[in-house]
């Protein structure tokens, strides 16, 4: 185990949202644009880092039968801090993203790491661990956000808290707008996921 | 009534909590292999998110805004959530023991379900009073059992189906969820509010 193992290994080998599939309310739901991705992942990266390191700082002092509601209260913390901030500096955003900023507290990423990781580990290596699932989530927010941002609207990287348009690469009449209602985020992931499977897969056979 | 009616309705096929609103897609994924599991999810929820929707409202109105301290409202709620779920759980324990044995596993799983944190959070927002925010936890909870039973009833006859080795499991149960929300985005076009006579 060292530092960097565990700040990686949340990109790609133990991607919360691909590799583990947990989380997948929030992911379904912002996934309309890259800026609610970020705005989602930079959040929720917060809380996990946050909650990870005051967690493992309280290892050895918590009780285990009540370890559960005392993770809670230490993300639900944290989670108020940001739905306060995020009120304050980017309210567009705020208001987007709306119910899944407080939902971030049952995020079942959080409370997972919490329980499978920083409490058994150092806090520099929580530290690390929350790091690395907070931008593996992420990315993967990120990545999902991209395709249907693009296919849904025919721009990309729209920011309306700056009130940047975006870029435009095809016109919007030519847009799926399908992609960005909600039957677009159940079938948009499920692709993606199934593809990331038939990489993998691959790779697997062709090392065999 | 009438608006009641609006709220039961829209709750249970224009926001459906799962395949409008994307709330408690873990355990709708889960707990979805069967239809008696599905069945038994859905009736613990039903109570759940009833009995919660009432009172966290109250915690809200009678604790939280007389002491000036509605931003302490998510930590106060899941608190709030978490414990009532405990306590739903002995009680039934201790009065019916037969749908203690029926909902038994399902119920401490409920805690982490986002629906219910998630209806507690729109009464609010939503600005219902506790006749409506009650109603409004039913028909959500109603909702995610329609929804759930049904995806269940799919997945049973998927298991003979030949599906691509990659889509296996998890992605093609999200694609199945993406089509039956397209059915569902079909009642978007009903106007509740006409049909029951609410201005």
């Amino acid at each position: 185990m060292s530092f960097t193992s565990e700040l990686t290994k949340g990109l790609v080998k133990e991607n919360p949202t691909f590799r583990i599939l947990l989380g997948m309310c929030p992911t379904m739901a912002v996934s309309l644009a890259i800026s609610n991705g970020i705005g989602m992942g930079i959040a929720a990266t917060f809380v996990l880092i946050g909650s990870n390191v005051i967690v493992s700082m309280l290892r050895n002092v918590i009780p285990s039968k009540i370890r559960i509601p005392c993770f809670i209260v230490v993300i639900a913390s944290f989670v108020t801090m940001v739905d306060l901030i995020m009120a304050a500096f980017v309210p567009k955003l705020h208001e987007v993203l709306g119910i899944f900023i407080p939902l971030i507290v049952v995020n079942c990423i959080i409370l997972a790491r919490a329980e499978a990781f920083a409490s058994k580990n150092g806090v520099l290596y929580s530290l690390a661990d929350g790091v690395g699932m907070g931008l593996g989530f992420t990315l993967a927010l990120v990545g999902l956000s991209a395709v249907r941002e693009l296919l849904g609207t025919g721009t990309l990287l729209a920011v309306p808290d700056f009130g940047f348009p975006g870029f435009k690469i095809f016109d919007r009449s030519l847009a799926a707008v399908m992609v960005i209602l909600p039957p677009g985020g159940f079938i948009t992931l499920g692709l993606l996921i199934g593809l990331l499977n038939s990489v993998t897969g691959r790779k697997k056979k062709a090392r065999a | 009534m009438g608006e009641i009616l609006v709220i039961f309705f829209g709750g249970v096929l224009l926001n459906n909590f799962i395949l409008s609103r994307f709330l408690g897609i873990c355990p709708f994924i889960g707990v979805s292999k069967q239809i008696e599991t599905a069945t038994g999810m859905g009736m613990a929820v039903i109570f759940v998110m009833g009995v919660a929707s009432v009172v966290t409202w109250l915690v809200r109105a009678l604790i939280l805004v007389p002491l000036g301290v509605e931003y302490l409202q998510t930590i106060a709620f899941i608190l709030v959530i978490a414990a009532l779920v405990q306590l739903v759980e002995m009680v039934i324990q201790k009065v019916s023991p037969a749908l203690y044995r029926a909902l038994g596993i399902y119920l401490p799983l409920i805690t982490t379900n986002c629906a219910v944190l998630g209806v507690s959070i729109l009464n609010i927002t939503e600005k219902y009073n506790v006749l409506e925010a009650a109603i409004n936890g039913i028909a959500g909870a109603s909702g995610f059992t329609m929804a759930i039973i049904l995806f269940a009833a799919i997945r049973e006859r998927m298991d003979l189906a030949p599906i691509p080795e990659s889509l296996k499991g998890f992605p093609m149960a999200l694609i199945t969820a993406g089509l039956m929300s397209v059915a569902f985005l079909g009642f978007v076009g009903f106007r509740l509010k006409e049909l029951f006579g609410v201005m």
